[in-house]
């Protein structure tokens, strides 16, 4: 028994620190170029699950009888396109103006941004819990056992659906000459402009690329849970608390740190106390920071002058 | 001239406020609207000490509101079932208690975290609010979980003062004591060194400003204000419970704080003034138009702060009443030069 508890456990956290992971590597994406903290990527998260669930309850309406697995990857894209446009937009008009102002100003911008976004939300769906349609979820339950560990549908999809996403930006900063531009422009944006590359459209395509990751985890979110406009902030603190301790601004950071998080929340959760279970990531945070923090896989900040 | 109208103002009215309000239609309505406007002052000018003079952006203010008020209860009653051997303290002797557990719980905060580039207090702070609230909520032996905790009223000379007008001096009292240390704080070295730090960190350390301790010293100020009001609140509702320490507090207070001007203490003045009596102002409004009914700005309310801080960041980062020197600090191109002598891109 003890053994599949583990495992169980286990498998949930890393469903769960996938999502963790997805949203992190916004945060980090966007630090590493502006080490600017964007306080409405959770929303973005939260605005990307809705979309997911708008596009899939037209679905629905339209065509009753469509085949899940593409109404889900139009639900994907959908919320995608729905979180970049969001993403590029808020990067273009609040903290563009703002790049040249005291980091307090951008701090304050972004806090009212986050809450913007969460109360239009809120004025338009209303406060109430809402959940992706049953046949999706019912599907996605089911699963197969092992033993006594059930792994269902909907857990393998989240990990496979993250790590492939992951996979891919990994390869496209690696390999591709946007990525060149990106880590140029996150070296020294100056230099990287004398070499000819236009740093606002980088930062637009950074912010673009971040916002749309977080809207993956966000329609992956909705398939596990029911939303609310309120699941940004938690999910947004959560994936920053792990991009923290991955190392702010290293993209393989986010993931590690992701994972890491999601699996000591279950096991926390499991065999300490579910009511402190939130508790465990602050605490966290806190023993990183003073003890580490540039984080697991982060370099030492050093402080230019 | 301006300043001395300002400051005889800012004293003579506060002090005759009651009978004023008392003598119209629903006095004590009218006085309970005051008090909380000058309650958001209070909170307003402490906030505004972390994030005004020290440049710290301060995420978890409230629940250092919320520590004072809890600390205050718990001394007066003791918690419901374990903690009944704490308790049976006067209000007055709470007091002081409640504003030193805020301030340690501030040390404890910042210590660790004012080491670091000021982005991660934001977060830190966040976060430690959502930790006091799932303790309130949940650690039930000493603060009855969401059912919270009834706290008496204060009693002085054998007096109980429940009367608004008598906890409104109360108020006005710690209102002034809290006015007088920052401002006098403000004007000493301390104050000086915090303008320093805003305009440039490294310049600061150079010159000699103990940049950690002195940030520390602002945000440890800034959560003893707070709890200070904290302890009033408890007794003003004779009720503490979790959601009166929610975020959306933090935001309200800051949002007034940008609104009036940040790091200006008549601009904070103003912007609590404005933001608290606002919502009252509005849900009158048509009646008073001959439309009868009543408006409800409940729901809307923080959309209009989030709008107010993005566009004052955009448009007027020195708030509404600023301050001279932040004005000069916020426009370098206005006034000539620029007061971190560079135009440079600041990555």
């Amino acid at each position: 028994m003890e053994g599949e508890l583990l495992a169980q456990q286990v498998l949930n956290g890393l469903t769960i620190g996938s999502m963790y992971a997805l949203i992190a590597l916004g945060y980090t994406m966007v630090y590493g170029i502006l080490q600017l903290i964007n306080f409405a990527h959770g929303e973005v998260f939260m605005v990307g699950s809705f979309a997911g669930l708008g596009v899939l309850l037209l679905v629905e309406r339209i065509a009753p009888g469509a085949g899940l697995v593409p109404a889900l990857i139009l639900a994907l894209l959908a919320a995608m396109a729905a979180a970049a446009l969001l993403g590029m937009l808020v990067e273009r008009l609040a903290y563009r103006p703002l790049r040249h102002s005291p980091r307090l100003s951008l701090l304050i911008t972004a806090l009212g941004l986050s809450i913007i976004l969460q109360n239009l939300v809120m004025l338009l769906v209303g406060t109430e819990d809402r959940a992706y349609p049953d046949r999706f979820t019912e599907a996605l339950q089911e699963g197969f056992d092992v033993g006594a560990v059930h792994v269902a549908w909907q857990q393998l999809l989240t990990l496979g659906v993250a790590l492939a996403f992951m996979g891919a930006l990994t390869w496209m900063v690696r390999r591709t000459r946007l990525g060149k531009a990106m880590r140029a422009t996150a070296e020294d944006p100056i230099t990287a402009g004398l070499m000819g590359i236009e740093a606002d459209r980088i930062v637009a395509l950074t912010f673009a690329m971040g916002s749309a990751l977080a809207a993956v985890g966000g329609v992956l979110f909705g398939l596990n849970y029911s939303i609310n406009f309120f699941i940004g902030t938690q999910a947004g603190l959560k994936a920053f608390i792990a991009a923290v301790l991955g190392g702010i601004g290293s993209l393989p950071g986010a993931v590690v740190g992701g994972l890491l998080l999601g699996l000591i929340e279950a096991l926390g959760a499991g065999y300490v106390s579910g009511t402190w279970k939130d508790v465990f990531a602050f605490v966290i945070l806190a023993v990183v920071l003073v003890f580490r923090p540039a984080g697991l896989l982060g370099r030492p900040v050093v402080e230019k002058v | 001239m301006r300043a001395m109208i300002l400051r005889v103002l800012m004293v003579i009215v506060p002090l005759i406020l009651p009978a004023l309000l008392l003598a119209l239609p629903q006095g004590e309505y009218q006085l309970d609207v005051a008090m909380t406007v000058l309650l958001y002052v209070a909170l307003g000018v402490g906030l505004n000490v972390t994030v005004g003079l020290a440049g710290l952006l301060d995420l978890g203010y409230i629940a250092f509101f919320g520590l004072g008020a809890y600390a205050t209860a718990i001394l007066m009653h003791g918690g419901p079932a374990q903690a009944e051997a704490l308790g049976g303290w006067t209000y007055w002797m709470a007091v002081p208690a409640a504003v030193a557990v805020a301030g340690f719980a501030g040390l404890l905060i910042g210590l660790p975290t004012l080491r670091l580039r000021g982005d991660y207090l934001a977060i830190v702070t966040l976060a430690f609010g959502q930790i006091a609230k799932l303790t309130e909520n949940n650690w039930d032996a000493l603060t009855n979980g969401p059912q919270g905790m009834e706290v008496a009223k204060p009693v002085l000379f054998g007096f109980e003062l429940r009367a608004g007008w008598q906890l409104y001096y109360i108020l006005l009292l710690f209102v002034w004591i809290i006015l007088w240390s920052v401002r006098n704080v403000n004007k000493s070295s301390v104050g000086r060194a915090w303008v320093a730090i805003r305009e440039d960190e490294i310049a600061a350390a150079s010159s000699g400003v103990n940049v950690p301790r002195t940030k520390l010293l602002a945000f440890v100020m800034g959560a003893a204000i707070a709890g200070l009001v904290g302890s009033f609140f408890a007794v003003k509702q004779g009720f503490v419970s979790p959601p009166s320490f929610d975020f959306i507090e933090t935001v309200t207070i800051l949002a007034m704080v940008v609104l009036g001007g940040i790091g200006s203490l008549p601009g904070v003045v103003l912007g609590a003034a404005m933001l608290a009596a606002l919502p009252e102002l509005l849900r009158s409004l048509p009646d008073m138009l001959g439309l009868g009914g009543q408006f409800d700005v409940t729901p809307y309310r923080m959309l209009l702060y989030g709008t107010a801080m993005v566009l004052m960041m955009a448009w007027r980062p020195e708030g509404l009443l600023p301050d001279a020197h932040r004005r000069a600090e916020l426009h370098p191109d206005a006034s000539g030069e620029a007061p971190d002598g560079s135009g440079e891109v600041r990555a």
